[in-house]
């Protein structure tokens, strides 16, 4: 009997941790340094959206550095949260693909052209501002006077340079930003209504970028412009000491150091207060304002908002028939053990859905039938036990020993048919990650939880309800609460 | 006690009545392939606001664009399909700003897909590769988990047996449907496919662990009757189990939205073949094994004389 009440407690816990978690509005943890909210996040199928596979436009007998695709993923990345789409999605798929999934979007030309777009580095005359106004400027849109029509060089960086860096370069000329974090700064910048500034040069004529460590010091970021380059920055460089010269991307200020002296052997170093990994963002950012990697959109799919909704509500509906008419069927043929079955399969199906909220599972169209085909599942595993519990009572076991065998007899086949399922599960879902295919991962995923969770809810949930509510039930008076 | 094992080849031949003309279908129509694996171009539009355009229309102003076999089907009441080849984003937005004016109303763009056709062929190539793996890792998983048991890989082989039964099943029911109701193979399928394999699994495994148990049980009975005891003690569960997923199924075949009723469908399909399969194929072909029976399949039985 203790050992009952012993399992009683961790259910209990469990299901008031999952309900928690499911509450429409659930307020979240937000202690211990946890900061986790918890909404149910719903796929592209189900709100709308854009979605595509980019693949590396290069021969497919060509080896594609891992690492650029990875830096080819960051600026995807980057550029994908610039259009302010609530969950985007981006993913590395195989080796040469990368998904981006943007739920909710609504013009996939628009975003499309942002994800392929090149990114344009360009260096500003910002010899009208203060250090620290051009300061302020820093992460805010500006306006420059380049466009890509004019006689100015393209903006294709090659990134090719594989000269070995010495340490020493040229440690004299050098620019460094004077401006310094200020709490008097009380302008706020009109964002891309300013004054338009005057492009110096793009980043086609950066050569080579990288980090100095520079031991002993901060680290700071070392630049080489190739000749057309160098005599630009010599020229501009001269007649502008002392003053800022901003560097952007795609528009946006990445930096704003001020000239110290004329720079004229066409390297640089950028100093400032970097920490190491904001020097390497910045090298980053110049070496590659465009991606290391050209790529181009193989897949997309755009799913517009009303179908989305409309497929969310059928299938919320066709999801809580098929509950009403399992819960129904079990309480009918397997009477009070049924309706045992039908709370731990409410148990069941909350715990499953917090752990898609938890986890997060992005909820599609075919994870719903996956998490209403697994329900099937979890009745499974209640009927093998309830038909070998019949079994042993219709062979004269006292109720509470027919329980004990009973689930013990179905154990075998419960665990081993279940793994089979988490192996073809396992299999789809390495087809659907290799392909971006959300949906084929998203059934997957939603399957293998499921069987997990039933295999849970049979083992500990099932059996302890079962003895809890029929233990103290005096079975041969009222053989027919159990159909035997 | 109802005798299934005596009756193996009435129920086999059951199977290839339905089988026998799926594959035929299958040789003759072949499975037609969604642009998942063959790649080009699906956009589902809705006309907001007179009246729809006549598929020919569509496919007219296709052609002057380009883009030369189109398929155009309705769909709704103001809606339309129109699959052709891989085009952009822009492209599309041209066709559509077309036919806006060309037809004289405003059109919702419900969906579009873009594959191309490289991706195709590798998602269709990976997804045989998937099926492989998966019946590999089964068999492997049986022939661990019945190691206790004489012949430990016959339950495996058994399995798997029944598991291509349903395979077959399902792709010449596919065949079928999709000639006549203008189904296409898609990624959907493939994971109905993938799903309907683990399931057939799932229902074999049960009657397989019932045997196992029963061998250690009735020793001294015929291989054949143990069998068929335990095909008999697991029938409730078998039957009451495929109907709670069936119910299930039905549903969302029912309420649930178009977009996956194919989907389901073939769930059903799959479902209910893998539950027959495992009663009345998978079990009976362990004893066809055991007695050995292929050495008198071509002789004259001494029953039937």
């Amino acid at each position: 009997m203790s050992r009952i009440y012993r399992l009683l407690i961790p259910i209990a816990l469990i299901l008031l941790i999952a309900i928690y978690i499911v509450l429409p509005n659930s307020p979240g943890i937000h202690f211990l340094g946890i900061n986790r909210d918890f909404s149910t996040r719903l796929g592209l199928d189900l709100v709308g959206g854009v979605q595509a596979l980019l693949e590396a436009d290069v021969p497919a007998s060509t080896p594609i550095n891992p690492n650029d695709m990875n830096i080819a993923k960051k600026i995807v990345e980057n550029r994908v949260n610039a259009l302010g789409v609530s969950e985007p999605v981006v993913q590395q798929a195989g080796s040469r693909r990368i998904v981006v999934e943007l739920p909710g979007e609504t013009d996939p030309a628009k975003a499309l052209a942002v994800i392929k777009q090149t990114g344009l580095l360009e260096f500003v005359d910002m010899s009208s501002l203060s250090g620290q106004q051009a300061f302020a400027l820093l992460h805010t849109k500006i306006n420059t006077d380049w466009s890509p029509g004019g006689n100015q060089p393209s903006q294709n960086i090659t990134p090719t340079s594989t000269t070995p860096i010495t340490p020493t370069l040229t440690p004299g000329i050098s620019i460094t930003p004077s401006a310094v974090p200020s709490s008097t700064i009380t302008s706020t910048v009109p964002i891309s209504r300013g004054p338009t500034f005057h492009t110096v040069m793009t980043g086609a004529v950066l050569k080579n970028v990288y980090v100095n460590p520079n031991p002993g010091g901060v680290p700071n970021v070392a630049f080489e412009l190739n000749a057309e380059g160098a005599q630009i920055f010599k020229d501009f460089t001269s007649a502008h000491i002392g003053q800022v010269l901003g560097i952007a991307l795609d528009k946006e200020v990445i930096s704003t150091p001020s000239i110290n002296q004329a720079i004229t052997g066409g390297k640089g170093v950028i100093e400032g207060k970097f920490t190491q990994a904001e020097a390497d963002a910045l090298a980053l950012q110049l070496k590659y304002g465009s991606l290391p990697i050209p790529l181009k959109v193989i897949t997309s799919e755009t799913v517009g908002p009303t179908l989305g909704q409309d497929s969310l509500n059928k299938s919320m509906i066709a999801g809580f028939i098929a509950m009403c008419v399992v819960v129904l069927f079990m309480a009918l043929y397997y009477r009070l053990p049924g309706l045992v079955a039908d709370l731990a399969l409410l148990c069941y199906a909350l715990i499953t859905f917090a752990l898609f909220r938890l986890i997060p599972v992005t909820l599609t169209l075919p994870g719903i039938a996956g998490f209403v085909l697994s329900v099937g599942v979890a009745v499974d595993a209640n009927v093998l036990i309830f038909e070998r519990i019949k079994e042993e009572l219709r062979s004269g076991k006292a109720l509470k020993l027919a329980i004990d065998l009973g689930w013990k007899n179905a154990w075998p086949s419960i665990r081993d048919s279940n793994f089979s399922t988490l192996i073809t599960c396992a299999i789809l879902f390495w087809f659907g990650n290799t392909f971006g295919a959300s949906i084929v991962k998203g059934f997957s995923l939603t399957l293998a939880l499921g069987v997990m969770v039933s295999m849970f809810t049979a083992i500990v949930v099932t059996r302890t309800f079962l003895h809890l509510i029929l233990d103290k039930i005096n079975f041969t008076q009222h053989s027919r609460w159990f159909g035997v | 006690m109802i005798d299934i094992v005596k009756r193996r080849y009435l129920y086999f031949g059951i199977s290839l009545l339905v089988i026998i003309p799926g594959m035929i279908a299958l040789l003759i129509w072949g499975l037609p392939l969604a642009i998942d694996f063959k790649g080009g171009s699906l956009l589902d539009i809705r006309f907001n606001t007179g009246t729809v355009p006549l598929p020919a229309q569509v496919s007219a102003l296709y052609a002057e664009n380009g883009f030369n076999d189109s398929i155009v089907q309705t769909t709704g009441q103001n809606g339309l399909i129109i699959r052709s080849l891989e085009m952009t984003d822009a492209q599309r937005n041209q066709l559509v700003a077309e036919m806006e004016s060309r037809f004289g109303s405003t059109i919702t763009v419900q969906r579009f897909e873009s594959v191309g056709p490289s991706v195709g062929q590798e998602v269709a190539k990976r997804a045989a590769g998937a099926v492989g793996l998966a019946a590999l890792g089964i068999l492997i998983y049986i022939t661990i988990a019945f190691r206790g048991v004489s012949h430990a890989f016959r339950y495996g082989i058994a399995a798997i047996i029944a598991m291509l039964h349903d395979v077959a099943v399902v792709l010449g029911v596919e065949a079928i449907l999709a000639h006549f109701l203008h189904w296409e193979v898609d990624a959907l399928f493939l994971t109905a496919l993938l799903t309907v394999i683990g399931f057939s699994v799932h229902d074999t495994i049960v009657v397989f662990d019932r045997i196992r148990e029963n061998l250690n049980i009735y020793r001294r009975l015929p291989y054949e009757t143990v069998v068929n005891h335990s095909i008999v003690q697991t029938l409730v569960r078998s039957i009451n189990t495929q109907l709670t997923v069936m119910l299930t199924l039905l549903s969302l075949a029912l309420f649930g939205g178009i977009t996956i009723r194919h989907f389901v469908v073939i769930l059903l399909v799959g479902v209910f073949s893998g539950t027959y399969s495992s009663i009345f194929n998978a079990s009976p072909i362990l004893v066809v094994w055991e007695n050995q029976e292929w050495r008198t399949w071509f002789r004259r039985s001494p029953s039937s004389s």
